[in-house]
């Protein structure tokens, strides 16, 4: 009895000051605050800062108490470019539904549009930020959430410009359903890890569209990567999913789709390259699974630069890239197989789908523009073809165990739905 | 030499090579665009046929025209007709016929495929124009070597060589240079010696329609600087022109001279 009574009380403390206390602060124009800084100074912890539909011009907004911040049909907070906007230093912070703009630019310290600085439990959604440096900084923080943030930038130097969302020694991130757009680096990691990334639009960005370097286990799905100035760059980490992403229109003289530099143990599955000029670029990546992905029209579907070993290439859809596999050198470790291939011209005369001469994927060609790059002129000379003919017959300089043995004869359905 | 011109296109039009030649783009069309399920590697093929075949078929048809003909340009040359319309007409009839032949023989099954509606149309039109712009150079060419050479065997011989240097031994000499001045700054010399040969020249125009993505890489992006521009665009074409009136100019001299 007097057990059941103490959890009663225990029980009822906790309803009370979860709900029951828990108020609700109004700002508005006429409200007694009048400012979100004031709204935040009347709040204690667990309450609600509501914030009515207007403009507010204030700049380093702390949130220094466990409170819920809500905009009611998106207010604006204009920072006149004077620095920092939000400072997130409790836990458990909610900031939603606001439109933030016009951050200071700065070339000494970053600000941000809102800023998370080593707290937990933080939850960022719904936001619209425009004419920013950076956008979300997440500096030290863990087990939080950013969702459903449209980040458009107006980014023309990479000296002078921010990254969209930047996660900085954080782990257990959730970032969801954001669209990026026009900013440096539109998703950016450094030393960050069990991040989960997944849903997101990165556009339009003048370097990566995803950047993330020494940050292992995390899991990148379903996001998709548009015309960035240098594609996806990752490097540097450990135990990275990559599925169900798409990487398309990275063109330029220095973009991939996605490249990868010291990526071990990883697996790429399920992804579309579209109109890349180099699909993916591996270098000094081992152990990684790429299987079910599809690549089309892409200058060159995959780079290898060397130092890749016992990487396994299974079951992609390689469709009309001028090259599909190139080569610095002719060692070779990796595993092609059961790939489809737009190129091959063999024959399947016992019909099991499977074509009866291997393929060689790397040729003669591919090998010679990596020496000279200037060469690319000559892509589809009668000369070229001639020549590769031959090295497919007796290879000489491509790699003669870089083959796929069981060529698909169809191209392979992956289920994108 | 409007008249001749006129001879020599409806000469050329009722015989059965013309048809034969109209057929084959007609079904070479038709099986790409229709029996294919894909796109492009249909437009892959069709660039191929444009700067191989069609070369070839020019040059072929040409010295073998002029040849066949002889009778009756000996007959001509009696009547009081200027020299130079003569065979300007002929040249022009022959040109003029093969062209009508491919742009006809590709563009009707494009035309039904639905090509108007899409946004392929100019990629479409320069696939023809080069065709075009390629088989009046190479007929040109023909005709020259045709002029200098009495003998058949010989002229065959010096317009097949004629071809197989600039469709393939062209490129390999190329390829060459390029590999054996790596270490220099290449990219101005590849662009002229592109230039310089009408095949190549029109592989890269309509490459850049076609293998965007990897013309954009690193070096690719020096020449889609080039071409991708007007200024590039006029100056191939111009170019291509050349490679018309030079050998026209040469015809008319040769004509002028010459003995029969």
């Amino acid at each position: 009895m007097k057990k059941s009574l103490q959890i009663f009380i225990s029980l009822f403390l906790v309803f009370c000051t979860a709900q029951g206390f828990a108020k609700t602060i109004t700002v508005c124009n006429s409200c007694s605050a009048k400012t979100i800084q004031e709204g935040i100074a009347q709040a204690l912890d667990g309450d609600t800062v509501l914030v009515k539909k207007g403009i507010y011009k204030e700049v380093n907004i702390i949130i220094d108490k466990s409170i819920i911040l809500l905009g009611e049909n998106l207010p604006t907070i204009d920072g006149e470019d004077k620095g920092e906007i939000i400072k997130i230093t409790a836990d458990n912070v909610t900031v939603d539904g606001f439109k933030i703009i016009n951050v200071g630019t700065s070339y000494t310290s970053d600000y941000a549009a809102i800023r998370v600085i080593k707290r937990n439990g933080f939850l960022i959604q719904n936001l619209q930020l425009e004419k920013l440096f950076f956008g979300i900084y997440l500096e030290k923080s863990n087990n939080g959430k950013v969702l459903n943030n449209t980040i458009m930038g107006d980014a023309v130097n990479e000296y002078n410009s921010g990254n969209g969302i930047q996660l900085w020694y954080c782990k257990g991130v959730e970032v969801r359903g954001n669209k990026v757009q026009n900013v440096r680096d539109g998703i950016y990691l450094e030393f960050s890890d069990n991040i989960k990334i997944s849903h997101n639009l990165s556009k339009n960005n003048l370097r990566y569209g995803l950047h993330f370097m020494f940050s292992n286990n995390n899991i990148y799905e379903y996001n998709t990567f548009e015309n960035n100035g240098a594609g996806v760059a990752v490097m540097f980490s450990k135990f990275v999913e990559m599925n169900h992403n798409v990487f398309k229109e990275n063109w330029g003289t220095a973009a991939f789709g996605l490249l990868l530099k010291e990526i071990n143990d990883a697996k790429i599955t399920n992804n579309v390259f579209k109109e890349n000029t180099v699909g993916i670029n591996i270098e000094g990546s081992n152990r990684i699974d790429y299987k079910n992905n599809d690549f089309i029209s892409n200058g060159w579907a995959i780079k290898v630069r060397g130092a890749c070993y016992t990487n396994n290439f299974e079951n992609n859809n390689f469709l009309y890239n001028s090259f599909d596999i190139s080569y610095n050198s002719n060692l070779n470790d990796n595993k092609f197989s059961h790939n489809f291939w737009s190129n091959y011209t063999g024959y399947d005369l016992d019909k099991n789908g499977i074509g009866d001469v291997p393929y060689r994927p790397v040729k003669l060609f591919s090998y010679i523009v990596n020496r000279t790059p200037e060469t690319i002129i000559l892509l589809r000379s009668l000369f070229i073809d001639i020549i590769d003919f031959s090295e497919k017959v007796s290879p000489v300089f491509t790699p003669d165990n870089l083959v796929d043995e069981n060529p698909k004869m169809k191209t392979i359905n992956h289920d994108r739905s | 030499m409007l008249k001749i011109l006129k001879y020599s296109f409806y000469d050329l039009m009722r015989s059965r090579w013309s048809y034969v030649y109209f057929l084959f783009y007609l079904l070479l069309g038709v099986v790409l665009l229709f029996l294919n399920n894909d796109l492009s590697k249909a437009v892959i093929t069709l660039m191929n046929v444009i700067i191989i075949l069609v070369p070839l078929i020019g040059t072929i048809f040409g010295v073998m025209y002029y040849y066949n003909s002889r009778e009756f340009t000996e007959l001509l040359l009696a009547q009081p007709v200027k020299r130079s319309s003569i065979f300007l007409g002929q040249y022009f009839g022959v040109a003029t016929s093969l062209s009508m032949s491919l742009v006809i023989g590709l563009g009707m099954p494009f035309v039904f495929y639905g090509i108007f509606n899409s946004s392929a149309i100019w990629d479409f039109s320069l696939l023809l124009i080069t065709g075009a712009f390629l088989t009046f150079i190479f007929t040109a060419l023909a005709f020259v070597i045709a002029l200098r050479n009495e003998n058949k065997i010989k002229g065959f011989g010096y317009a097949i060589l004629l071809w197989l240097f600039m469709a393939v031994i062209y490129d390999g000499i190329f390829l060459m240079s390029l590999l054996y001045f790596e270490d220099y700054p290449l990219d101005k010399f590849s662009l002229v010696a592109t230039m310089l040969n009408p095949v190549d020249l029109s592989r890269v125009l309509i490459l850049l329609k076609l293998d965007i993505s990897a013309l954009l890489g690193y070096t690719g992006a020096v020449f889609q600087k080039f071409f991708g521009t007007n200024f590039g665009l006029i100056l191939s074409s111009a170019l291509l022109a050349l490679w018309v009136l030079v050998p026209t100019f040469f015809i008319w001299r040769i004509a002028k001279k010459k003995d029969f």
